[in-house]
């Protein structure tokens, strides 16, 4: 881990969040784990199973006070999804936690054959996903995770964009009776709704609504998109819609295609590879339905990302709300 | 050891059930057309005597949370279990002759739509992890329960083996049993000379596993090996001697047996083998 974490956000966006009275939450992992560890400590059958990754996936507390509920494989990621799913056949709802590009990547066939072909309800929770670890390079980046998990059938896919969506999903996976993968990224997250909206994570809900663009996020990118609408329309009354979409299986489709019918430019948003993920995703079900809008993907391009943080990673990639503004900019233009 | 056994069945009516059990695996290889003979003839005394004599399971209570468990982690051998699986009536013997049909859950590999199977396998490398966990499970519900996971000795080259062999002896599973069906060989040829996995004695006790080897066609000896408990807080490892096609005098130790059909010759010169074996332990032909 680097020992300086430079902030996700400029000084603008900063003032931006303030003006708006955005809450800065806690990252979205330690709201993951403290829900996870209240779940927990009503029902014994609850486990989690760490590959030396207690300490990423702040469950040392967890540890400490269920210790009989916490079972450690060490370096082990095929050990952690195969114990996991053995785990789970014996009635437990288990929660296997490791870095989202390990767990996604060499696991990845005990995910498809143990726990989704098999249909044992695992709960996989990918942690310092996308490019959080940063400068520590494109071994500890996910950037494949939501394209593998699409192409692998029965695996629910959620990325929630604050402390709200993830106490929802974590409830939701807690629940569930299929696998599903759950995405956290460990930088502080601002709260990106209101009262009304991120109960839940099974369907896509609009956090603000707009006419001219519509940005179309998941996960962790969702704040940089309402930022940058809020930014557009106090400078230049561009009015922009912005869609969170906590799941992509189950994905809702509605808001999507109610964004394409409504708004004049659709862009999404998101911190993983352009290839297969959201973006790809959206542009499938657009052109399926037949809908006639202008389209852009904003997401990390098919290649080894530029060296450095987190934040210079999203900046170099315009995953920023200066950055999601000027292609908002070009691509209102190019109409 | 004695004609009839504390645990209901005879040494000779298990002997009986091994030689039924072949023609059965040949008789739906035979009509699919496909399936690993050699594996599935080299591991069926070893299932014959789990699941006839040593695992507490049934039809009846599949679903109850203080069964046995069997898992077949070297998947490809499915017909072994499918044979068994229906004798044991978890579904109609009529349903054997559908493997590999359209639309048939008798695939080339075990899956839960199949009654009896307890997990999805047939990559290899899956299922002693998988046993590891149903062992930490049972144990969290202070249930006893074994635990019993088949290998092959060629997947023994998969990594994920061994990360989950650490993971039972640090968790002293004493409930998990593996048993691997030392055949010899694989798809490429012998075991030795694709990517020797020997000595398995030492590797296992090095892993810190309770060692045994064992005739794995001999079923007095098998029932022995699998019933007395090892020590305390160990893992087991059943190593189990056999050959592969066993039962069929020109499959044996054959490489083509691997996944070969037999012709329709092939597969009358077996039958009559087999058929004589059984006239000769008094079973019916």
């Amino acid at each position: 881990m680097s020992a300086r974490t430079p902030s996700m956000y400029s000084d603008d966006a900063r003032q931006r969040a303030a003006r708006l009275g955005l809450r800065l939450g806690r990252p979205n992992l330690e709201e993951f784990a403290a829900t996870l560890t209240e779940i927990a400590a009503r029902d014994r059958n609850v486990m989690v199973v760490t590959s030396d990754s207690r300490g990423s996936g702040k469950l040392v507390g967890f540890g400490q006070r269920l210790p009989k509920q916490i079972v450690e494989v060490g370096i082990a990621e095929q050990n952690l999804v195969g114990i996991a799913a053995g785990l789970a056949a014996t009635g437990k709802k288990v929660f296997a936690v490791s870095p989202a590009c390990f767990l996604t990547a060499r696991a990845l066939e005990q995910i498809k054959a143990d726990v989704a072909y098999s249909d044992h309800p695992v709960v996989l929770v990918g942690i310092s996903a996308g490019v959080s670890y940063g400068a520590l390079g494109s071994t500890h980046h996910s950037l494949h995770d939501f394209a593998a998990l699409r192409a692998i059938n029965n695996v629910s896919i959620v990325a929630p964009a604050d402390n709200k969506e993830t106490h929802a999903a974590v409830l939701y996976a807690s629940q569930a009776v299929h696998p599903v993968y759950l995405r956290f990224g460990k930088a502080p997250m601002y709260d990106v709704h209101g009262p009304e909206t991120g109960n839940h994570v099974r369907s896509a809900m609009v956090v603000r609504e707009g006419t001219d663009v519509a940005f179309i996020a998941i996960g962790e990118a969702v704040i940089h998109a309402l930022l940058a609408a809020e930014d557009l329309y106090d400078r230049e009354r561009i009015s922009c819609r912005v869609v969170s979409v906590p799941a992509l299986r189950p994905f809702d489709q509605g808001p999507v295609l109610a964004a394409a019918r409504e708004c004049k430019a659709l862009i999404t948003v998101e911190e993983h590879s352009v290839c297969g993920g959201l973006g790809e995703a959206c542009a499938s079900l657009l052109l399926e339905s037949g809908a006639r809008t202008q389209f852009k993907m904003v997401a990390i391009p098919d290649e080894y990302t530029v060296t450095g943080s987190q934040a210079d990673i999203f900046r170099h990639y315009g995953i920023t709300m200066e950055g999601l503004a000027r292609t908002a900019h070009r691509l209102l233009e190019s109409i | 050891m004695s004609a009839s056994h504390a645990l209901g069945v005879s040494d000779r009516e298990l002997m009986i059930k091994s030689l039924e059990y072949r023609k059965d695996v040949l008789r739906i290889i035979s009509h699919a057309g496909a399936g690993h003979t050699g594996g599935s003839l080299s591991s069926i005394d070893i299932l014959n005597v789990l699941y006839n004599r040593v695992m507490r399971i049934s039809p009846a209570r599949f679903d109850q949370p203080d069964r046995d468990r069997y898992i077949q982690s070297k998947g490809h051998c499915v017909e072994a279990l499918y044979v068994v699986l229906a004798d044991l009536g978890f579904f109609p013997r009529s349903q054997l002759t559908t493997l590999c049909e359209y639309g048939s859950h008798f695939i080339g590999h075990p899956t839960r739509k199949v009654p009896g199977v307890e997990h999805n396998t047939g990559a290899l490398g899956h299922g002693l992890a998988f046993g590891v966990g149903l062992a930490l499970g049972l144990r969290h519900d202070d249930l006893r329960n074994r635990v019993f996971v088949l290998l092959g000795d060629g997947e023994l080259a998969e990594g994920s083996v061994w990360e989950a062999a650490m993971a039972a002896a640090h968790y002293e599973l004493d409930q998990l049993v593996a048993i691997v069906d030392r055949n010899r060989l694989q798809i490429t040829g012998p075991t030795k000379d694709v990517l020797s996995s020997e000595p398995l004695e030492s590797k296992f006790g090095a892993f810190g596993w309770h060692v045994r080897t064992v005739d794995g066609h001999n079923v007095a000896a098998l029932t022995n090996a699998l019933t007395v408990p090892p020590p305390q807080g160990k893992p087991m490892v059943l190593l189990a001697d056999t050959i592969k096609g066993k039962g069929v005098s020109f499959m044996e130790g054959v490489l083509k047996w691997h996944h070969g059909v037999p012709d329709v010759d092939e597969y009358r010169r077996a039958m009559e083998e087999l058929g004589a074996a059984l006239r000769q332990v008094g079973g019916h032909q």
